[in-house]
């Protein structure tokens, strides 16, 4: 192997890592607030809901999907599960609860890919609405507010000084990153995003294996519903705006493809952490939220421009 | 067409052929599948670039680089899949890329109707030419073709299995409309397996065999016999290593089985150690039997026993459980996942030996793709190698793991050979061999006729969906194999 293939090699496999780093590097040589121990803190533990909202996105772009939803999800979850704290329950059951309204959504967007045989892009955007509706007229349009401490300690507690929004998530990474990689369930979630008829044609029951993606995905998203909700001290009918395109940017940055069967939860952190950084930088630079969005989208286009370009090149 | 050459990497698909063609004929392209007939047009028609030869139009050397120029110098393709927008009028598919226009850019659409309209009534057909083609029939589709074709002043008019679609009526229809285009001076070439048919429409035919020229006779000059003797006779140059053994129990019968309007009263059965080869041409229905029985499409009415007792198999799933392996025929499109590696591959359809409590055991996977690696000379760079970039008979060999991990004993290989060096199929063959020197039954689809004598105990040949011979390996020859795969009474 020459050295052009190594570098191209070696960028392929780092390429993100190296770009999380260099964006770190230029923050804190321009501003030098960003180097800080609280702001970087306060970067992973922004990067935490959308991090693991990509870990649902990361196992359905790997079986060739796309889930749409899952900002509406969270918002719908987050307000199911503010009312029945707000109802009495207890916190394990109200969690339990708002764990189960997304992965009930989740289902449903699978049910109606595998058995209604809808495209994914079409099912998840009806979802979208759906459970945005569905979460503005449970609350008619206004938020659920006030819990007690001892549901906020989900987001503002610590453990090692590190936030437990962020141990939640290392915690989802590992896990998920075991499912992907060591299980019958991961197997099949690149088998069928690599090619689902031949997967069928090995036994595999691919119906039901697509369904529990897009319902793991709901679960993500009802999860991130739970630390959001404990964050805010509020539920709000209109949260999670746009969240899909924060989650489906962490994880194409982070190497998975569209076309299915590639991908991974390492990548997809890093992603999002670069998602994450380029926020926050973008705030301590005191750049506008409407050119913020400019950048950012710029920033996923590009990012996959140079993917694209590095494969073509490494085979 | 003068000593034309094209090879694809790993064969040569035309190898010094010939062919002229005069206006106002019909000049049949005969042979078997992969003889050569598609690559030829598709050379002419700007599809593939020839390696070498020339093409000659009127007596003047030219290069067909793409279907535009082929097109500008008047030569039209129709192939047997038809190239239709369903949600378009048949007018807008008729003038597609070439509108009558008002001025740039916009479209003439009374003309364009106006002129789609006299093309068909020409042709003899009557529809609104601003039906869309989805609602027409597959003869109406078929005209709509044509009547492309003449819209940009064909003058050679190339027709791949036209008729296979049709009824017997369409097929007069579209014999009359032939018979039209001759006498305007059109040429015509018209490829087709159904020998009755050529003696009615043709003039003179060609025949190919294993990529080369062989004879052109005036369709008056020949027979039926002579066609079958010059599209058959070969020289069974490779090598077929069948060591034949002791049958055993029969472990697969199919009895009655329907699937309107693929395949129809299907019956026959698989010994232990016994290799069956199905034979028959392009679309007899032969993968669809195979699907069929393996559950991946589903059946309208007969049964399948498994070592004697009825079985309902209605998904591969249930198949795989009663030890059926299926090897497709697109081993790229329905075999492999060529993203993953060998060592995933091998283990999708073992998960549930390979795993506790849905956790696989990564060790296990890996030494399983280990042994198949070594046992059937896998050449990887390892077990973590995509799959994509293995040769193919190496891919065909990860298929194969795949069953035999699985200790399938009821293995139907669906054109196991295909698109693989001579090197490889004979160590296929030598695992087929090994395979049924163990007790497993083989059903073995094959278009190559070679390997279907060279490799089967017993032959079942195909057409239109029905079984239409059966051969013991003795009794079998080239002739009676190829007569009965063209609907010949046996």
């Amino acid at each position: 192997m020459d050295l052009k293939n190594m570098l191209i090699l070696y960028a392929r496999q780092f390429g993100t890592l190296i770009g999380l780093f260099f964006l770190c590097s230029v923050l804190s040589i321009l501003t030098p607030y960003f180097l800080t121990v609280s702001n970087l803190l306060n970067v992973t533990q922004q990067t935490a809901i959308n991090a693991i909202i990509a870990v649902g996105m990361t196992f359905v772009i790997i079986s060739a999907g796309i889930d749409l939803s899952v900002g509406s999800i969270l918002a719908f979850a987050g307000v199911v599960l503010a009312s029945a704290l707000q109802a009495g329950w207890s916190i394990p059951i109200a969690i339990l609860i708002g764990l189960a309204t997304g992965g009930l959504c989740g289902t449903v967007n699978g049910l109606l890919i595998t058995f209604g045989k809808l495209p994914p892009f079409i099912s998840t955007l009806g979802m979208m609405s759906v459970a945005r509706g569905a979460a503005l007229v449970y609350t008619q349009g206004r938020p659920i507010s006030g819990f007690g401490p001892q549901f906020r300690t989900l987001a503002t507690g610590e453990f090692l000084f590190i936030p437990l929004p962020v141990i939640i998530m290392i915690v989802i990474y590992v896990l998920s990153h075991f499912v992907l990689t060591r299980t019958k369930f991961g197997l099949y979630t690149y088998a069928i995003g690599g090619n689902e008829e031949a997967t069928k044609l090995s036994g595999v029951n691919v119906l039901f294996h697509k369904t529990m993606v897009y319902a793991f995905s709901g679960l993500a998203s009802g999860l991130g519903a739970v630390i959001l909700t404990a964050r805010l001290n509020s539920a709000q009918p209109i949260a999670g705006i746009m969240y899909e395109l924060d989650a489906i940017a962490a994880t194409v940055i982070g190497g998975s493809s569209l076309m299915g069967g590639e991908g991974t939860l390492q990548g997809t952190l890093i992603g999002a952490l670069i998602m994450g950084v380029l926020r926050n930088g973008l705030n301590l630079l005191g750049v506008s939220s409407f050119l913020q969005q400019i950048v950012i989208g710029s920033v996923i286009i590009i990012a996959v421009l140079v993917d694209a370009a590095l494969k073509k090149q490494g085979t | 067409m003068r000593g034309i050459r094209k090879s694809f990497p790993g064969v040569l698909a035309l190898d010094n052929v010939n062919f002229a063609l005069y206006p106002g004929e019909v000049h049949i392209l005969l042979g078997e599948n992969g003889a050569g007939k598609s690559t030829l047009v598709k050379i002419l028609s700007g599809a593939y670039q020839k390696d070498g030869g020339e093409i000659l139009i009127h007596g003047q050397a030219v290069e067909i680089n793409n279907p535009r120029v082929a097109q500008e110098l008047g030569i039209s393709i129709i192939y047997q899949e038809f190239n239709l927008i369903p949600h378009l009028s048949a007018a807008e598919n008729i003038f597609l890329g070439n509108e009558p226009e008002i001025f740039s850019g916009i479209v003439d659409r009374s003309q364009m109707s106006r002129e789609a309209g006299r093309l068909l009534r020409e042709l003899g057909v009557q529809f609104d030419p601003r039906t869309r083609v989805r609602s027409l029939g597959i003869a109406q589709q078929q005209m709509v073709e044509v009547a492309k074709a003449l819209s940009v002043d064909a003058r050679i008019l190339i027709m791949d299995e036209p008729t296979s679609a049709l009824t017997e009526s369409e097929i007069r229809a579209l014999f009359s409309t032939i018979q039209q285009l001759k006498e305007k001076g059109v040429a015509v070439i018209y490829i087709s397996h159904r020998l009755e048919e050529l003696f009615e429409v043709g003039d003179r035919v060609t025949v190919l065999r294993d990529a080369k020229y062989i004879a052109t006779h005036s369709i008056r000059e020949t027979s039926t016999a002579e066609l079958i003797r010059l599209m058959a006779n070969r020289d069974l140059k490779e090598h077929f290593p069948r060591e034949k053994g002791e049958l055993g129990e029969e472990v697969l019968r199919v009895e009655g089985l329907n699937r309107a309007p693929l395949l129809k009263d299907i019956s026959f059965s698989l010994r232990q150690g016994e290799i069956v080869g199905i034979a028959g041409l392009l679309g007899a229905g032969r993968t669809e039997l195979a699907r069929a029985i393996f559950g991946a499409d589903p059946i309208d009415s007969g049964r399948v026993l498994v070592k004697g007792q009825p079985v309902r198999i209605n998904s591969p799933v249930s198949a795989i459980r009663q030890g059926i392996g299926f090897l497709t025929e697109d081993r790229k499109g329905q075999g492999l996942i060529l993203v993953l590696p060998v060592k995933d591959n091998i283990a999708l359809p073992n998960t549930d030996k390979l795993s506790r409590l849905g956790v696989i055991d990564s060790a296990a996977k890996e030494k399983l793709a280990q042994r198949f690696i070594h046992d059937l000379s896998i050449k990887t760079p390892g077990v973590e190698q995509k799959v994509m970039y293995l040769s193919g008979g190496n891919q065909q060999k990860v298929v194969l793991s795949k069953w035999l991990a699985r200790e399938a004993d009821i293995l139907i290989f669906d054109e196991p050979t295909r698109g693989i060096d001579v090197g490889a199929k004979v160590e296929i063959y030598q695992l087929m061999n090994q395979l049924t020197a163990r007790g497993a039954g083989i059903i073995m689809i094959s278009s190559e006729l070679p390997e279907i004598l060279g490799m089967s105990d017993r032959i079942l040949v195909m057409h239109r969906g029905r079984i239409s011979g059966e051969f013991s390996a003795e009794e079998a020859t080239e002739e009676k194999v190829l007569g009965a795969a063209l609907g010949q009474r046996v």
